[in-house]
């Protein structure tokens, strides 16, 4: 069973549907129920709204503990906020967060947004860039490097351990957009809003053991 | 490589179907929903937007279930319009399966909506159309109720308004080009590009190939939306993608 993790925002079907699509025997469940998800194969965190109102739902959910308890041993997929959660903090509200990894969530700097010709990019970063891959694993099997996802976001994550980074994009600065360490995979972009090669992804998770 | 420009073509939905008309009139069945959406999708499209052109409570139930049944099959993002007044009306769309809300003639009565559903479910999902004619040599004012009563609201101004509120995207439509095939208004797209910090859709007269790639060079638009060229067959989204590609205009292949 994958459990798709619903604390209440709203709007977490679509991550559903796009595993139900590509693993049409998998038993996907939406679920706020912490036994069901103390008890599901695989896991996925998914979130697009804003983290302030994301870690109080959480928060009044109960679920926190069952989330924490599932990033520790088995499958586990951070989809955009789901993956901010992980880090310590975001600056959006600002928010405390999860903490599972070090690091922050920091928001585009206007500063940097500007291209060597003048042209000055927009925020949110919405649409679709490559994704570079700094190394491999079992969730970009058969999508090629530079590959393109969809994105919508203001924030990124800036890990403090480098090596949690699996891969990267621009905007224009490089910045982290996939972490992978053990058993957690997380993005920032909607694998489930990528046409091909999101469902690839999500088909690389529902194949995948949890080990790299 | 960088973010691409985006091709997004436009669905006028009524009773749940996709229909075609002229200037919302002599309206005709243009198809399933599904069938048409995932056709686009095949042939490349970015996005898909979708406006409610009837938005009457009686329709509404059939409006979500059609963002259902086509969000079970296309996996590209869905922006949803049309007679959005509430925060519960934005969140039954999100919750039927829309990406992003655009938000029109309610985010005009009552700005604050912008701030709420912002403040809610993100700025990245609430997009502000705005509908646009020009009214002296410099000036464009805004146009609410589909189109059929002027606000005397500065066009350039209200853009830079909802942006500060909270709306993640502008959906900018002229309606002098609307349906006329000459190319988008250039002028109004620019301005009001240059003077926000979120992304611009441009909207309103594409006629041929040329009329995107200016809409993204000469507009400085993210992103095109056209309706008509598509659904007639004029040319594909792959066309589209290959006209801007030769114009040096990053795509997504």
């Amino acid at each position: 069973m994958i459990a798709v993790i619903d604390y209440g925002m709203g709007n977490l079907r679509s991550v559903a549907k796009a595993l139900a699509h590509v693993a049409p025997d998998a038993n996907v469940v939406v679920t706020s129920d912490a036994a069901v998800i103390r008890d599901a194969a695989r896991v996925v965190l998914p979130g697009q709204s804003a983290m302030p109102d994301t870690m109080a739902a959480l928060e009044r959910s109960g679920l926190r503990d069952a989330v924490l308890a599932c990033l520790r041993d088995r499958p586990f997929l951070g989809v955009c906020l789901g993956l901010q959660m992980l880090f310590d903090t975001s600056e959006e509200g600002p928010t405390r967060c999860l903490g599972t990894f070090a690091g922050e969530v920091r928001r585009f700097r206007e500063e940097e947004l500007v291209l060597p010709g003048g042209e000055r990019l927009k925020v949110p970063h919405m649409g679709w860039s490559p994704v570079a891959q700094a190394r491999r694993h079992p969730l970009f099997e058969g999508i090629a490097n530079g590959e393109r996802f969809y994105f919508a976001h203001s924030y990124h994550p800036v890990p403090a351990d480098p090596a949690l980074t699996v891969a990267t994009a621009s905007y224009p600065a490089p910045f982290t957009c996939a972490i992978a360490k053990a058993n957690i995979f997380a993005v920032q972009f909607h694998p489930e809003k990528s046409q091909r090669a999101g469902l690839r992804m999500l088909a690389n998770f529902v194949a995948w053991d949890g080990t790299i | 490589m960088g973010l691409a420009k985006r091709i997004i073509p436009c669905l006028d939905i009524a009773g749940g179907r996709v229909v075609k008309g002229v200037n919302f009139v002599d309206l005709r069945d243009a198809g399933d929903p599904v069938e048409v959406a995932r056709r686009y999708d095949e042939q490349g499209a970015d996005e898909l937007a979708f406006l409610d052109i009837r938005a009457s409570v009686e329709n509404r139930g059939l409006l979500y279930g059609m963002i259902e049944a086509v969000a079970n099959e296309v996996f590209i993002p869905l922006t949803v319009g049309g007679g959005v007044n509430t925060v519960d009306d934005v969140r039954a769309l999100l919750n039927a399966g829309a990406d992003k809300v655009s938000i029109n003639t309610g985010g005009v009565s009552r700005p604050e909506l912008f701030a709420e559903a912002s403040a809610r479910f993100g700025a990245q999902c609430i997009v502000a159309a705005i509908d646009v004619k020009q009214y002296a040599p410099d000036a464009w004012q805004v146009y609410i109720h589909g189109g059929r009563t002027p606000t005397g609201i500065d066009a350039v101004q209200w853009a830079q308004e909802v942006a500060s509120l909270g709306a993640g995207e502008i959906l900018l439509t002229s309606m002098d080009r609307d349906g006329v095939r000459k190319g988008f208004d250039l002028r109004v797209t620019r301005e009001v590009s240059d003077m926000v910090s979120v992304p611009v859709i441009a909207s309103g007269g594409v006629g041929s190939l040329q009329d995107l790639v200016d809409g993204i060079v000469d507009g400085r638009a993210d992103a095109v939306l056209a309706a008509s060229v598509f659904h007639y067959g004029q040319f594909t989204i792959g066309q589209a993608k290959a006209a801007m590609r030769a114009a040096g205009i990053e795509v997504r292949s």
